[in-house]
């Protein structure tokens, strides 16, 4: 097991350096997206739009925050289960998205995909909202605002304590352990 | 005959939602701190000393404990000599819930239709189960429930020749199924007999009970032991990630059933199991 500070974007060479079990610190732009925001992204591909992010390199978080109360940047701000997205996720991973970030386990669709486009999920504790939230610097809605908690946001986010729980190779920490 | 305006329930709800995804009660507390105390994996314990830091910063600070602040489980137990006055009970409960969720910038979690998915706004509707009990007061419990644990729990519908062995299997494989999904380490609210939806409902009320307390009936409370037990022998983990406390608790509530039948509901919840009660 090894720890990394990793400030974003990430180059393809690190994200293969990673390996299942390794803690991250994460500094950087990450974007927010959960259920809706996916089924949207989703609709817009089979539409022939492009995604309304750059998902080329990008970082998605799978989160729904609760709402930010008068000073706050946002609030409690945990990871959200990661496999009511595996439906979506390949599709994204073959356009370049490389880290993903939530809990649980993955389909092996998705894991197949990961492999192809050398991405890694990594796993946020589940139920550790409140500490999440302090270490998000900014946050802004993207777009999707109708979806309320489920809109897509753009955050920076300054040593995030994230753990690999499934690397390139496809070695999940969820198997190992 | 004692009267109670259902504007008292409404104001009571909505410092009950505010406080429950807040500040954990004090039994929930203490697991969560017991179990970080007893994980012997080196990642274990760091989740764990990570759950505790939260849960200390959500206090503090007055942030909820988990973006997920659930969707509103209200159960309502009302004494036999009470007139409810002053409204419609079901729109006092709602309005409750909007208030709470509304003030205590809690997450609105709701959809109006399961398929057509549009967000209500408010977290509402509320579920809402009421029973009436002898007396002349009104005990309000609300339980604010996350969908990352809930989404784990199932319903069996075992023969009656499946027995205790059958029934203590499936608690077990449904606490593994669920795996990092639901949060652990759990708390495993699980109904045994009555029918299909008194099973599940017993589940979700046995996730109410004062963490770790056993029981009261001796076969029940051994279960309780061993199914807890063969849970943490699995090594599921903080998080999922490995170690020696996947749940902190097994609680089983139990009811008559049929002849042909032995229903058992498991219901799963995270560490951040929230309930709190106020008696009018």
């Amino acid at each position: 097991m090894s720890e990394y500070k990793i400030t974003l974007p990430m180059d393809e060479t690190m994200a293969k350096k990673l390996k299942a079990g390794d803690v991250i610190s994460l500094s950087g732009t990450i974007y927010v997206a959960r259920d809706a925001a996916h089924k949207r992204f989703d609709e817009a591909l089979d539409r022939g739009e492009e995604v309304p992010f750059p998902v080329k390199g990008a970082a998605i978080y799978y989160m729904g925050p609760s709402p930010a109360k008068p000073g706050q940047v946002i609030g409690s701000a945990g990871p959200t289960t990661a496999s009511r997205m595996d439906r979506y996720a390949p599709r994204l991973l073959d356009l370049g998205l490389q880290i993903m970030i939530g809990k649980g386990r993955r389909s092996p669709e998705v894991i197949d995909a990961m492999k192809r486009n050398g991405a890694v999920y990594l796993a946020a504790v589940g139920g550790a909202g409140a500490l999440y939230s302090k270490c998000i610097k900014s946050s802004e809605i993207v777009d999707y605002k109708d979806l309320g908690a489920e809109a897509l946001r753009k955050l920076t986010v300054e040593d995030m304590k994230l753990i690999v729980a499934i690397d390139s190779e496809g070695n999940s920490v969820y198997e190992i352990s | 005959m004692r009267e109670i305006k259902v504007s008292e329930i409404t104001e009571a709800l909505s410092k009950l939602c505010i406080e429950a995804n807040i500040t954990l009660s004090e039994d929930m507390k203490k697991a969560v701190k017991d179990a970080a105390d007893a994980e012997t994996s080196e990642v274990g314990r760091g989740v764990m000393s990570t759950l505790l830091e939260n849960l200390q910063i959500a206090e503090t600070e007055d942030i909820p404990i988990c973006q997920d602040t659930g969707m509103a489980v209200v159960f309502l137990e009302i004494g036999q000599d009470v007139h409810l006055k002053g409204g419609d009970l079901t729109e006092a409960v709602n309005d409750g819930v909007r208030k709470g969720y509304t003030e205590g910038y809690l997450r609105k979690s709701v959809v109006s239709d399961p398929l057509l998915r549009v967000n209500t706004g408010d977290n509402t509707p509320a579920i809402i189960h009421t029973s009436i009990v002898p007396g002349e007061k009104l005990k309000i419990t609300i339980a604010p429930k996350g969908f990352g644990s809930e989404n784990m729990s199932k319903i069996y519908m075992l023969k009656p020749a499946d027995g205790q062995e059958g029934v203590k299997n499936a608690i077990v494989d449904a606490v593994i199924a669920a795996g990092p999904n639901a949060c652990p380490p759990v708390v495993v609210g699980v109904g045994i007999g009555g029918d299909f939806e008194l099973s599940a409902l017993m589940a979700k009320k046995a996730l109410t009970r004062k963490t770790g307390e056993p029981s009261n009936l001796p076969h029940i409370a051994a279960m309780e032991k061993e199914v807890l037990d063969r849970i943490n022998e699995s090594g599921i983990g903080p998080g999922g990630l490995g170690g020696a406390v996947t749940a902190l608790a097994v609680h089983i509530n139990t009811y008559a059933t049929h002849i042909a039948g032995l229903p058992v509901a498991v219901n799963m919840c995270c560490h951040v199991n929230r309930h709190a009660s106020v008696i009018i």
